[in-house]
């Protein structure tokens, strides 16, 4: 009895690692692997088959130029890319001043029970998770509340674009608060500093790369998305360039979203080059945050 | 006797006349104050969005329903009937899982139990660029790549123009990273020692993974696939592109079938005056849709909470 | 119970007098005109009783030493005294804290002052992620000091903590270049740049090396001439070295609960302490019979 059990048990030291090398956990492995790339190939599918469609258009034209169903061969996005900018741009004028006071606030200053915390916290998760369109309802609504007819300017859709992003840019400015140490804070309250001096001067500065990674990959997402815009009434192209936040403007992902309903070849390719230059924004605005991240990241 | 303990030759220890010389008083500071109150109010504004959606809804919806009979809106036929739309949106979200889970949790078994650290520092981001890509991107895709080359052609499916199944496939890739990611959250928390007491009685990795750490994660596990689900529901540029806008009670996936998001989508890209019925609609199924996934949320919610709490 | 516990605490009251007066300094047994003193101090977390009435009074100019089992409260009544507790989440405070005979926990008191006056230097060294001279300028500059230079203010402040020589040449650069050792002197001399008038440590050499231990504890000697230093420490022999006075403490477990609810068993001049301590629980602790 005792001597099989010895044996069985050199046995299995023996194999040591083979034993990961049966065909089952090979293929098991390899399915994993698979799950693992598979996404990754699609994008990269996708990536190939919209630049070759697009090859044709990567040219100054489909920077500069405004839309033009006349002469779709030369028809161009710069309305869409502009668009996009300004919202970029008024979308974190409203939502990183708004979104990092608040989570400084909940983290440095609130009440610290568990209850009020919790539900801070279920609140935020479940803001984060609510649909992008429902965030254009809301901006419908609150424009009409200040008395905006139209809301389909920079300002409405900044608006939408602002709320959808406010709750990633709370969650991940608490975390990137939450990575300071606490003695750092100490060190500083019993120096005689205020709570906000603290906040201020010790615990912003320490967090900055993190707030900076969430709110570039919020931005990114904001610049991406098109599904609030097409409610807050965005209009799919105009032949002009934003010129103040009551402009009437589009924004690129909603001049794609409206390509899409023509059928024009030259349209499908100018779209498929557009789509490579929205890409380009948004994969540059993540690698950006993904550099920043590993690149000033503090780990205390 | 008892005040003596700590009294000292001269007695009490206030007759130090130093006192007077250091002020404690509390100085006012108006700045400080200001501040707390701007920060406390963006907190403020910022928890009440959630209620601030409510209240932006019910106004039309109530509106909507004085004009509309509920049993109009829960209905499968008529011109307000939300059902297709709602069976629509659960076929469409029902292909979406049947790719993003077994990809979304083998990607996340990857990482958490077979890649070294360094890999995973590359891999996650990697995984993460999924749900970077615009959805228009992915609505584009599916309507110019995957249904006319790969399902069409390649796989020679008798599928319409606009159909369920390519919505649902290309929106599975776009939410493996939200499956992934809460998934693996939930494997790396089970404890390095239930793993070591497996592979001591002699089990090999796989064996590990399956037997010992997706049990011990099945909260989290549960949580990353209800939120999942949240997400695929709530997504709209994909299904409005690639399933169409023809509202339609079908259970074949090969159909072209309208959405709640598409729905959303193409009535307000319409040209409905503000306050109409038809524009009214749209706030009821918007409230509809913002009820499913806030239930899914705070079911996802407490499904983590569940799993953080007992490692 | 109030004369219980206080009996309890000072059993050997009765022979209080010129024979207690410290041989080297020439203490008197018990601090004249203390500058802060603690009366019935009740420290509680949420429902958890941590300490219980101490009654303490600590001398101008002298280190204080607390020592006792982990556990015991030393931490917690360190904290009291310049309302670093009050950052403690369910932490509740009864009793008074006396500073130059003004309660510190009275409601008109801010306790951004008292910080000012009382300074605090942690356990682990803490310096902040800024360079070597905003690390000492920073104090200053929050509290609003008025500071004719600031570059002598901070070398004044560096020379105080025996760093001066160290790091002279690298003032900008970080903090967390210095050795551990180096880090806990930069703590020093940062709660020395706010012109304190106690400084209360918390295991300040926990942390360290015997060498930078020993550094430490020069340094603490010397600045005790300007200041009055109160000192946290599980280390016998450092308590023997540098303190005046010394508080024992330890943890009761309460009858009913369990909950070990710390009280102060002994306090007496050091040397008395440590050659003859009048409780038998103190005894057992300094020579090491743990109780
Ligand atoms: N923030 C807190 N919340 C709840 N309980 C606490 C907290 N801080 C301390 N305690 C409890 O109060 C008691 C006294 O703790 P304290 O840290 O003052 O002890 P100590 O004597 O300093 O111990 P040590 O020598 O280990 O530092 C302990 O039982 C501890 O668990
Ligand atoms: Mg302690």
């Amino acid at each position: 009895m005792s001597i099989a059990a010895t044996t069985a048990r050199q046995v299995t030291l023996a194999t040591g690692k083979s034993k990961d090398k049966t065909p089952v956990s090979l293929a098991f492995l390899i399915a994993l692997w698979f799950s693992m790339f598979f996404g990754v190939l699609v994008l990269l599918a996708l990536i190939v088959n919209t630049a070759i469609d697009g090859s044709t258009r990567f040219d100054s034209e489909l920077l500069t130029n405004y839309a033009s169903i006349v002469r779709p061969e030369s028809s161009g996005f710069r309305a869409g890319i502009l668009g996009s900018l300004w919202l970029m741009v008024f979308t974190a004028l409203l939502a990183v001043p708004l979104g990092i006071s608040a989570a400084l606030y909940l983290e440095e200053f609130a009440d610290p029970t568990t209850r009020w915390n919790r539900f801070v916290e279920v609140n935020l998760q479940n803001l984060a998770a609510v649909p992008a369109i429902v965030y254009g309802l809301l901006a419908v609504a609150i424009m009409a509340l200040l008395g905006f007819q139209n809301a389909g300017i920079v300002l409405g859709g900044a608006l939408a674009l602002a709320l959808l992003i406010l709750p990633v840019i709370i969650i991940t400015t608490r975390e990137a608060v939450r990575a300071v140490p606490r003695e750092i804070r100490q060190g500083s309250l019993a120096l005689g500093a205020t709570v906000w001096q603290t906040t201020w001067r010790q615990t912003l500065p320490s967090a900055i790369p993190g707030i900076a990674t969430g709110t570039i990959l919020g931005l990114s997402r904001a610049i991406g998305e098109a599904a609030p815009l097409v409610v807050v009434g965005l209009a799919g192209s105009v032949l002009f360039d934003p010129e103040g936040v009551m402009s009437r403007i589009t924004a690129l992902p909603m001049q794609i979203y409206s390509l899409t309903s023509n059928s024009r070849e030259e349209l499908q390719q100018a779209a498929s080059a557009a789509i490579i230059v929205l890409l380009v924004m948004v994969l540059g605005l993540n690698a950006l945050a993904i550099f920043i991240r590993n690149k000033f990241q503090r780990s205390w | 006797m008892s005040t003596s303990a700590t009294a000292g030759p001269t007695g009490p220890s206030s007759g130090t006349g130093l006192s007077a010389a250091v002020d404690l008083s509390p100085k006012s500071r108006p700045g400080e104050r200001v501040i707390t109150v701007v920060l406390q109010l963006s907190a403020y504004a910022s928890i009440a969005i959630t209620f601030g959606i409510i209240a932006a809804l019910i106004q039309p919806v109530t509106e909507f329903f004085s004009e509309v009979p509920f049993g109009d809106f829960f209905a499968f036929d008529g011109t307000y009937a939300v059902l297709p739309l709602v069976t629509a949106t659960l076929m469409v979200t029902l292909i979406a899982l049947l790719v993003a889970v077994p990809l979304g949790l083998g990607a996340a078994l990857y990482l958490s139990e077979y890649a070294s650290r360094r890999a995973r520092k590359i891999l996650k981001p990697t995984v993460e660029l999924l749900a970077g890509v615009p959805s228009v991107v992915y609505g584009f895709f599916a309507l110019t790549f995957v249904t006319p080359t790969l399902l069409q052609e390649i796989l020679a499916l008798d599928v319409g123009f606009t159909n369920a199944l390519a919505a649902g496939l290309v929106l599975g890739v776009m939410i493996i990273p939200t499956i992934a990611s809460l998934a693996e959250d939930a494997f790396s928390a089970v404890p390095q020692a239930m793993r070591q007491g497996s592979l001591a009685m002699g089990a090999n990795r796989m064996q590990t993974s399956l037997r010992v750490v997706f049990p011990a994660a099945l909260s989290g596990v549960a949580a990353a696939v209800v939120l999942g689900m949240s997400r695929a529901i709530g997504e709209t540029m994909i299904v409005t592109l690639a399933a169409g806008a023809l509202k339609q009670f079908s259970l074949d996936p090969r159909d072209g079938m309208q959405t709640m998001t598409g729905f959303m989508a193409t009535t307000a890209g319409g040209e409905n005056p503000v306050g109409s019925v038809a524009y009214n609609n749209l706030f009821a199924v918007g409230m509809l849709l913002f009820v499913i996934t806030l239930v899914l949320n705070l079911v996802s919610i407490s499904f983590v909470r569940r799993f953080r709490q007992v490692y | 119970m109030a004369s219980a516990t206080s009996a309890d605490t000072f059993p050997n009251m009765s022979s209080l007098g010129e024979a207690h007066v410290d041989n080297e300094r020439r203490l008197p047994a018990k601090p004249v005109n203390p500058v802060m003193e603690t009366r019935d101090l009740n420290v509680f977390y949420g429902d958890f009783h941590a300490v219980h009435d101490v009654n303490l009074s600590y001398g101008r100019h002298e280190i204080t030493a607390m020592i006792g089992p982990s556990g015991c409260g030393k931490s917690t009544v360190l904290r009291c005294l310049n309302r670093m507790n009050d950052l403690v989440p369910g932490a509740r405070v009864d009793g008074e804290v006396l500073y130059h005979g003004q309660d510190i926990y009275e409601k008109r008191v801010d306790p951004i002052a008292v910080r000012t006056q009382i300074g605090m230097v942690f356990q682990k060294p803490n310096p902040f992620p800024k360079s070597i001279y905003d690390n000492i300028a920073y104090g200053p500059r929050v509290t609003g000091m008025k500071v004719d230079n600031m570059d002598d203010l901070v070398e004044e402040a560096l020379n105080g903590a025996a760093l001066w020589d160290e790091v002279k040449d690298k003032l900008k650069q970080s903090a967390y270049g210095l050795s551990g050792g180096q880090q806990q002197r930069l703590c020093i001399a940062r709660t020395i740049a706010t012109k304190p008038d106690v400084i209360l440590m918390d295991e300040p050499c926990s942390a360290l090396d015997p060498i930078a231990t020993a550094r430490v504890e020069d340094l603490m000697l010397t600045l005790r001439n300007e200041y009055t230093i109160i000192v946290v420490t599980h280390n016998m022999q450092q308590a023997a070295r540098v303190s005046d006075r010394t508080a024992f403490f330890t943890a009761r477990p309460d009858e009913t609960t369990g909950n070990r609810t710390g009280l102060l068993v002994e306090y007496d001049l050091t040397s008395t302490i440590f050659s003859a301590p009048g409780d038998k629980r103190t005894e057992d602790y300094i020579s090491g019979r743990f109780g």
